[in-house]
């Protein structure tokens, strides 16, 4: 039967590189893709393309596309990657920048535009496609940051039948990168649903890169071996859907029907309708098995036809948050760093900050549990408070962080370890709203470059 | 005997907007249906309710032995709005582990555990 080898990059902006180049070199892969866009990259690509123009994709495309480039180009293995974020064309001149540095040539690079939907915000408001998005925030308007729709795996297909050597996309799907080559090479139309929800499984197996091979793995965590030299995911898929996921040898981590299924159901809200462009999938009756060392085959996903509407995201400037830190030592560590927020807040209230939450935290003690962590039974070594507040002005968040340094020497005695002062971070606001495909899909641009 | 789920069950959890979710695994079919009695939507709700606003809905996942848990209004507004350190609800699923259930011992015996292994 027909198969094709399908590899991760990245999983992340941010990702480590040496896996990469290991599913590259020892993967045997006809594809290497990744995923590098969270939702709130997408604020941060939009605000660097304000600033130049030529900016707007993720930066690790320089790092990643250097060490990847030439082992691909010798092993003709074709490169997905939504790392285009807010500018895919500025993406592949990047590459291209690249590749010439490299000495690298004859490769063909493909584009898809088109889920940039920033400037057609105001046409869709008055369509009614964005219900109450403009009326609930006043003036949302003016604080949309960017707004794009979700493409999925069959515009990626598309772009592949250009004979593309690498794909440069925008706003696409996690899942899309991987299901793209797994239809163009498989020959699956857009409707063999439960073929395309075996491909969205497989992108979902594989777009967390080493969260799915032994990676943020929960069961016996400590025998997993070698996480420095952690092999990402690749997988064999054959024509009829089912896929052998597995991982680069002589690397770490580990593959089992104990690693996969804690990334099967990551974060895919109800298992039963998982909503993607190219398709709405049933995980319920995902068949899992383990059937060699380091290989677990994955069968059995059943597809729905996708949905009328592409999500779209917004995403807007929600004020400011401002936050610092100071860290009390043994003894009595808990009881000072408590007397130390009770002295900060009386400082906020006659600084007259104005935030609009404030929220405080003992790293050490609750910082992530919250009100369920219980008090300690043995007396702490330390203990660091950490206070936060949400501003609607970024002057007003830098104020918390100056009524730090004060402390270590106006508070409790035997303080040390001050953070956080100066960092003022944006906080992003997000709504959906669904647009019809129709709108979107016949505008949806694939552009062909060489080097 | 009642044992903490940290002990037994293996749990990954992550976030959309301002829901936790967390999926919880039973290490065999015996252990996935005392789960199913003993850990129930409203139970969960209970649990979490000093930060979360609810409700609490629960899925269960016959083909790899699991529940998902979605819990609405669990993280201070989602991780666009959060001055929570754990923003992402990466460690909700932790925090679920701190939940206590009874479980036959005939089941416990033969079962991993999951906490590390101190010499």
């Amino acid at each position: 039967m027909k198969s094709v080898r399908i590899g991760a990059s990245v999983g992340f902006w941010g990702d480590i590189f040496t896996s990469a180049v290991d599913v590259a070199r020892y993967g045997d892969v006809k594809y290497i893709c990744g995923d590098s866009l969270a939702e709130l990259t997408m604020a941060i690509l939009q605000k660097a393309k304000n600033k130049n123009p030529k900016d707007g994709y993720t930066k690790d495309v320089f790092p990643l596309m250097t060490s990847l480039l030439p082992i691909c180009k010798e092993k003709g293995i074709k490169i997905i990657s939504n790392c285009g974020g807010i500018n895919p064309l500025g993406a592949m001149e990047a590459v291209k920048g690249i590749a010439k540095k490299l000495g690298l040539s004859d490769l063909k690079i493909a584009v898809v535009e088109g889920d940039n939907i920033l400037d057609r915000l105001k046409e869709f408001g008055d369509k009614g496609y964005l219900g109450d998005i403009g009326a609930e925030h006043g003036g949302l308007w003016d604080k949309v940051l960017f707004a794009n729709v979700y493409l999925g795996g069959k515009e990626i297909a598309k772009a592949l039948s250009t004979g593309a050597d690498i794909v440069i996309t925008g706003r696409t799907t996690d899942s899309g990168q991987f299901l793209g080559p797994a239809m163009y090479e498989l020959g699956w139309q857009e409707d063999d649903w439960d073929k395309i929800a075996q491909g969205i499984v497989l992108g979902h197996l594989m777009e967390c890169s080493g969260q799915a091979t032994g990676g943020n793995f929960s069961g016996e965590w400590w025998k997993v071996d070698k996480l420095g030299n952690l092999g990402y995911p690749v997988s064999e898929i054959y024509e009829n859907g089912e896929f052998i996921f597995s991982k680069p040898r002589n690397t770490g981590g580990m593959v089992s029907v104990d690693t996969v299924k804690e990334q099967l159901l990551y974060e895919i809200h109800d298992p039963t309708c998982y909503l993607t462009p190219d398709g709405i999938v049933d995980f319920s009756t995902v068949k899992l098995e383990n059937v060699g060392t380091d290989q677990v085959k994955v069968s059995g996903a059943t597809g729905k036809p996708k949905p009328p509407t592409l999500k779209a995201i917004l995403g807007y400037t929600a004020g400011f948050v401002g936050e610092g830190s100071i860290t009390y030592s043994w003894p009595d560590a808990l009881p000072k760093a408590r007397k130390a927020e009770e002295i900060l807040r009386q400082r906020i209230d006659m600084q007259g900050i104005n935030y609009e939450e404030i929220h405080s935290e003992y790293i050490g003690l609750n910082s992530i549990h919250g009100p369920l962590a219980p008090e300690p039974e043995y007396e702490t070594n330390e203990v660091m408070l950490r206070v936060a507040v949400r501003t609607s002005s970024k002057d007003e968040a830098a104020k918390i962080g100056r009524e730090f340094p004060a402390l270590a020497l106006n508070g409790p005695p035997h303080a040390s370890g001050l953070g956080g002062m100066h960092s003022i971070r944006e906080l992003i606001g997000q709504k959906t709203a669904l647009i019809p495909r129709e709108e979107i899909e016949p505008l949806v641009k694939i552009s062909v470059e060489e080097v | 005997m009642i044992v903490q789920l940290c002990e037994i069950a293996q749990v990954r959890s992550g976030d959309k907007g301002d829901c936790s979710d967390i999926s919880l695994f039973a290490q065999n079919k015996e252990m996935f249906e005392v789960f199913k009695v003993e850990i129930t939507a409203e139970k969960v709700f209970e649990h979490f309710k000093p930060m979360a606003a609810g409700p609490v809905q629960r899925f269960e996942m016959e083909n790899v032995l699991a529940l998902k848990f979605l819990i609405d209004g669990a993280l201070a507004g989602g991780a666009s709005q959060s001055l929570r350190s754990d923003n992402l609800g990466k460690c909700f699923g932790s925090n679920l582990l701190r939940m206590k259930i009874d479980v036959p011992d005939h089941i416990l015996q033969g079962a991993k555990c999951f906490r590390y292994p101190h010499s």
